[in-house]
């Protein structure tokens, strides 16, 4: 039987998961240990298809701030992230930004947008 | 073509060349690193001595005492930082006590005022703090504390305001005698001279040996310290030396010209010249030694540690002479304790000896002995600073949290003679970065400002060294994520 | 001379929140002082995820936490200094700030929050030795470079202290390009969140070295190794179990501490535990009318924290301009016991307490199974089960002012205890 031990990384609160194949359930695994909804949610996730929030910075052409802080929204696949990277390196913002602007759609396709994690007005 | 070529610029190189910038003469000086004051002068206690410490008719014990009463005047000249706040060789036991007698007498012999042994009451008042088993002390109220580095930079500044050249990052590699003089080539350049004078430090001998001198070896020895922080600075008033033993000479719990504590320096022959790291055991040592002067010293206010590499002479004594093997190539070699406190008059002597060996030295007219004054904002009056900051509104923002330090005087450190150019260099100019929190918050500012001071790319900025990089480049440059 | 009903020191998150929080109280003369070029404090440089589960319920990223805080202070039109850094203040509330604009300020108010948050502890703290080269940072800087002012500090890089700021930088080199060769841990556990110890080193194969220390560091102008050594259960290093790990820099996260400078300058009293001020139930410290909230009172692990801390700072700040703070009460201390390092608030008076009080705290060690137990002498009012307690997360425990009120109250002991889950 397959068995997964991983650690819940939803929050800081870090639930020891035990993850267990189990074709009779809707989802086709069971979760134990953790302590709230998307801990399950998070542990079949982890052992079918993991992914991981990115946040880095993108360049900006500002005087104010060399940097501006993005994160993607909602979690990409893990074996993606190094291969993201390369795409953000890449790009360069001009102010003014607001707060949760897209900088870049759909992420290596994933279906996820890269946006803004905060404001930059000039 | 200069007249006086000078190999080094520690304290002995510094203060010969500010005292050589009192004369017609073209005087440059050569330093291999890149800021003033890189080898011993910036790692050791900052200590002026009163003089009781060497054998009576050395060279050592006549430089110590004649330099020992210049300070004041000369400090006041440069605007530097100093304090006469007396010292203690506290003793342990009876034994120590004969020590101190002999160390009384010695110093008698040797010119030092106003000394004298003193009882554990006499002591309490002096430091309350003291520790436990201290029964007395030699008392020497005309020692005092420096920052030596500083003092370094200042003369360096003020020779160059009269004239004199620095060239730093120049090593010198080889020197050859010519008719009219000397030709030395360094890593960078060649330059002629007619005099020479090696003030290169535990490089001494080596520079000596470049013109056929090997008339003395230098032997580095290290010693190893602790800084504390400004806020244990209040537990001591003087310098508080051990009673020297057959087994070592102690260690020194002083405070700092600014107020910190500094404890230490062991001392070891070392393999290297350089070898400026510290060791563990080496730091436990002194740290349990210390707490034989006073129990409560507080090491968890430590701020850093560091070494010095002292030049140790196989003379036993300074070495302050012209070379017999090469006419007007003057060695200022073995500058080790009590070095600093001897250098103002070990500087006026040798300006004496050029003045010999040249036949005569003609007074500049228009020499300044001042160093333009330094602007320490937090030591100015609340309407000096309000004054200040109306004139020049950099000196409204604060840089180093720690240690109160402003924008505006950390340009001022840049844009001077001998001026900073690392992030380092600042720090030993203006203290920023020296406090609580060792430049975490300050430094990407400090580097900032000298980027922009010396219209470079921040990227450029190095910490002391010229390869101590600090930034490897902007991120987001690696070309599609490969390296 | 200006005169403030308030001023906040620090416009950071444990600023803002109070800030916001007295004029939601009715407070209208309000002053935050901030001494970086813009609000937000540190949480701007911290731009990884995992903000305001609490408080907003869902994850944002430092930037974006302290953004929100930001905009409702402007939006109540509070005002701020930017670039202003206080010099000194005194326990009549005398503040004397400055910067370019304005020279030297002298600010009068009627109470002061202390929101300064704290530093990061340098490498002499923890007297490392070896050559002093270049390429040696604290976490914190070497954050604030990458992310703020965009540069890289180093290729290959060695992390001393796996507390979150280490684990997070682990993985922000690693994205950016850099090799992280080890994060070394002087303790058996890690200082931080095993949700970092999983998205920060597992995720990018970094090996946690438990256990270990740096005992040298090596290279003369930019570090090229440091030398890792096992320790010993009394945290000494074992000879002959060096290891030298090339690499062209190194990172510090070892600790933090609040930053007390002014505090002390008010002859606040500081809790030699947690560096902070001691402060009672309103978050006032020992001198009348000065608050204080967030890092400068203890260091956090979680911002929410922080925030709910600064509010209740903010809202207590109110109450004493407003004369509604009691300074007479029964009061009784918290008093750490067996397992427990300390206690945050140190002291509360009873009748200032409306309908509930939080204590913080943190235990010394990792304890399994075990409980934290709250007592009144022999009376236990609450307990507290857990499969795992460990001194990297802190713990909390709320208590009813009923509770409080029930008699005469004294003392109240946190320990751990054993018999858990």
């Amino acid at each position: 039987m397959e068995v997964y031990e991983k650690v819940c990384i939803v929050c800081p609160r870090g639930c020891r998961l035990t993850i267990k194949k189990d074709e009779t359930s809707l989802k086709g695994y069971t979760v134990e240990g953790n302590t709230c909804k998307r801990g399950a949610e998070y542990g079949i996730k982890e052992v079918t298809n993991p992914t991981r929030v990115i946040t880095s910075t993108v360049k900006l052409k500002s005087d104010h701030l060399n940097r501006l802080p993005v994160v993607t929204k909602g979690g990409i696949p893990k074996a993606k992230m190094m291969e993201s990277m390369k795409v953000i390196n890449n790009v360069e913002v001009k102010p003014p930004v607001k707060e949760g602007e897209v900088i870049i759609e759909n992420l290596l396709d994933t279906g996820v947008d890269l946006i803004s994690s905060r404001t930059v007005e000039q | 073509m200069y007249d006086v070529a000078i190999i080094g610029a520690g304290i002995t190189g510094t203060f010969i060349a500010r005292e050589l910038s009192r004369y017609e003469l073209d005087t440059v000086i050569l330093e291999k690193d890149n800021d003033i004051s890189s080898g011993a002068t910036k790692a050791n206690t900052g200590i002026v001595h009163a003089g009781y410490d060497a054998k009576p008719n050395t060279k050592m014990a006549y430089f110590n005492v004649k330099g020992n009463p210049m300070f004041d005047k000369i400090c006041e000249e440069l605007d530097v930082p100093f304090k006469r706040n007396g010292s203690l060789v506290v003793g342990f036991s009876g034994e120590d006590m004969e020590t101190i007698e002999e160390l009384y007498e010695r110093g008698v012999k040797n010119g030092v005022p106003k000394l004298e042994i003193i009882d554990r009451e006499k002591i309490k008042k002096l430091e309350p703090n003291i520790g436990k088993d201290v029964v007395g002390a030699l008392y020497a109220p005309t020692a005092g504390i420096i920052s030596p580095w500083e003092l370094a930079i200042a003369l360096a500044e003020n020779a160059m305001d009269n004239g004199a050249e620095l060239y730093l990052n120049n090593e010198v590699k080889d020197i050859e005698s010519t008719d009219s003089g000397y030709r030395i080539k360094t890593n960078e350049r060649e330059i002629k001279a007619k005099y020479v004078i090696n003030c290169a430090g535990v490089y001494a001998d080596e520079i000596s040996q470049m013109v056929g001198d090997s008339s003395f070896k230098i032997t580095p020895r290290s010693g190893q310290y602790y800084l504390l922080d400004k806020a244990a600075g209040e537990m001591i008033n003087t310098v508080i030396f051990q009673c020297p033993r057959k087994f070592g000479k102690g260690i020194v719990v002083s405070p700092t010209a600014h107020g910190n504590i500094i404890v230490g320096p062991d001392n070891e022959v070392v393999p290297n010249k350089d070898a400026t790291q510290t060791t563990g055991y080496r730091l436990s040592m002194i740290r349990e030694t210390a707490q034989k002067s006073l129990e409560e010293i507080p090491f968890n206010k430590n701020i850093t540690n560091f070494t010095g590499v002292r030049a140790e002479p196989d003379t036993g004594d300074f070495i302050i002479e012209e070379s017999k093997v090469a006419k007007g190539f003057i060695n200022v070699g073995g500058i080790k304790s009590p070095g600093l406190t001897s250098s103002p008059a070990i500087a006026e002597y040798v300006t004496g000896m050029v003045k010999d060996i040249s036949g005569g030295l003609e007074e500049k007219e228009d020499f300044n002995p001042k160093r333009k004054k330094v602007i320490r904002f937090a030591e100015l009056s609340n309407e000096e600073k309000t004054e200040l900051i109306k004139k020049d509104p950099s000196y409204g923002r604060i840089i180093c949290r720690c240690e109160t330090i402003t924008e505006g005087e950390i340009v001022d450190c840049i844009n001077r003679n001998a001026g900073a150019t690392t992030v380092d260099g600042v720090k030993r100019r203006t203290r920023a970065g020296f406090g609580r929190c060792q430049g975490g918050f300050c430094m990407p500012r400090v580097m900032e400002i000298l980027a922009r001071e010396l219209n470079r790319d921040v990227t450029d900025i190095v910490k002391d060294g010229t390869d101590s990089y600090i930034l490897t480049g902007e991120t987001k440059e690696i070309e599609n994520g490969e390296e | 001379m200006d005169s403030y009903e308030i001023v906040v020191i620090g416009g950071g998150p444990a600023g803002l929140a109070a800030a916001i929080e007295a004029r939601k109280n009715g407070v209208e003369n309000i002053l935050v002082i901030e001494r970086d070029k813009e609000l937000g404090g540190i949480l701007q440089q911290c731009i990884h995820n995992g903000f305001g589960l609490h408080v907003f319920k869902e994850e944002l990223t430092g930037p974006q936490y302290s953004e929100r805080f930001i905009k409702e202070l402007k939006k109540m039109g509070i005002e701020y200094k930017l670039d202003t850094m206080v010099l000194h203040i005194d326990e009549d509330r005398n503040i004397e700030a400055i910067n370019t604009k304005d020279g030297l300020i002298q600010i009068k108010t009627e109470a002061i929050v202390l929101a300064m948050g704290c530093r990061e502890r340098p490498r002499g703290a923890i007297t490392i030795p070896g050559t002093r080269p270049a390429g040696i940072f604290t976490a914190g800087t070497a954050q604030r470079f990458i992310n703020m002012e965009g540069y890289q500090v180093g290729k290959k890089v060695v992390i001393l202290g796996s507390g979150d700021i280490g684990l997070i930088m682990a993985r922000r080199m690693t994205l950016e390009g850099a090799k992280v060769e080890a994060v070394v841990e002087l303790m058996p556990y890690s200082g931080g969140l095993t949700r970092n110890i999983v998205q920060c080193l597992d995720d990018f194969d970094i090996p946690l070295l438990l256990s270990h220390t740096i005992v040298d560091i090596k290279g003369r102008d930019r570090l090229e190794g440091v030398v890792v050594a096992k320790v010993d259960e009394n945290r000494r290093p074992i000879p002959g179990s060096e290891v030298e790990y090339e690499c062209d820099t190194l990172l510090l996260s070892v600790g933090l501490i609040p930053e007390n400078e002014l505090s002390n300058e008010a002859n606040i009293e500081i809790d030699p535990i947690t560096n902070g001020p001691i402060v009672n139930e309103s978050m006032e410290t020992s001198v009348s009318g000065i608050f204080a909230c967030g890092n400068v009172v203890h260091v956090h692990d979680l911002v929410d924290n922080v925030t709910r801390e600064s509010r209740k700072a903010g809202k207590c700040a109110a109450k004493f301009v407003k004369d509604e703070l009691k300074e007479d009460s029964h009061t009784v201390r918290t008093i750490p016991g067996e397992g427990v390092r300390y206690i945050v608030p140190q002291e509360i008076r009873v009748e200032n307490v409306d309908e509930d009080i939080t204590l913080f705290m943190r235990v010394t060690d990792i304890f399994k199974d075990a409980k934290l137990v709250l007592e009144n002498g022999d009376k236990t009012i609450k307990e507290i089960k857990k499969i795992q307690f460990a001194p990297g997360e802190m713990e909390e425990i709320k208590i009813n002012a009923s509770e409080l009120k029930d008699g005469e109250i004294g003392d109240l002991k946190v320990s751990i205890q054993k018999g858990g889950k």
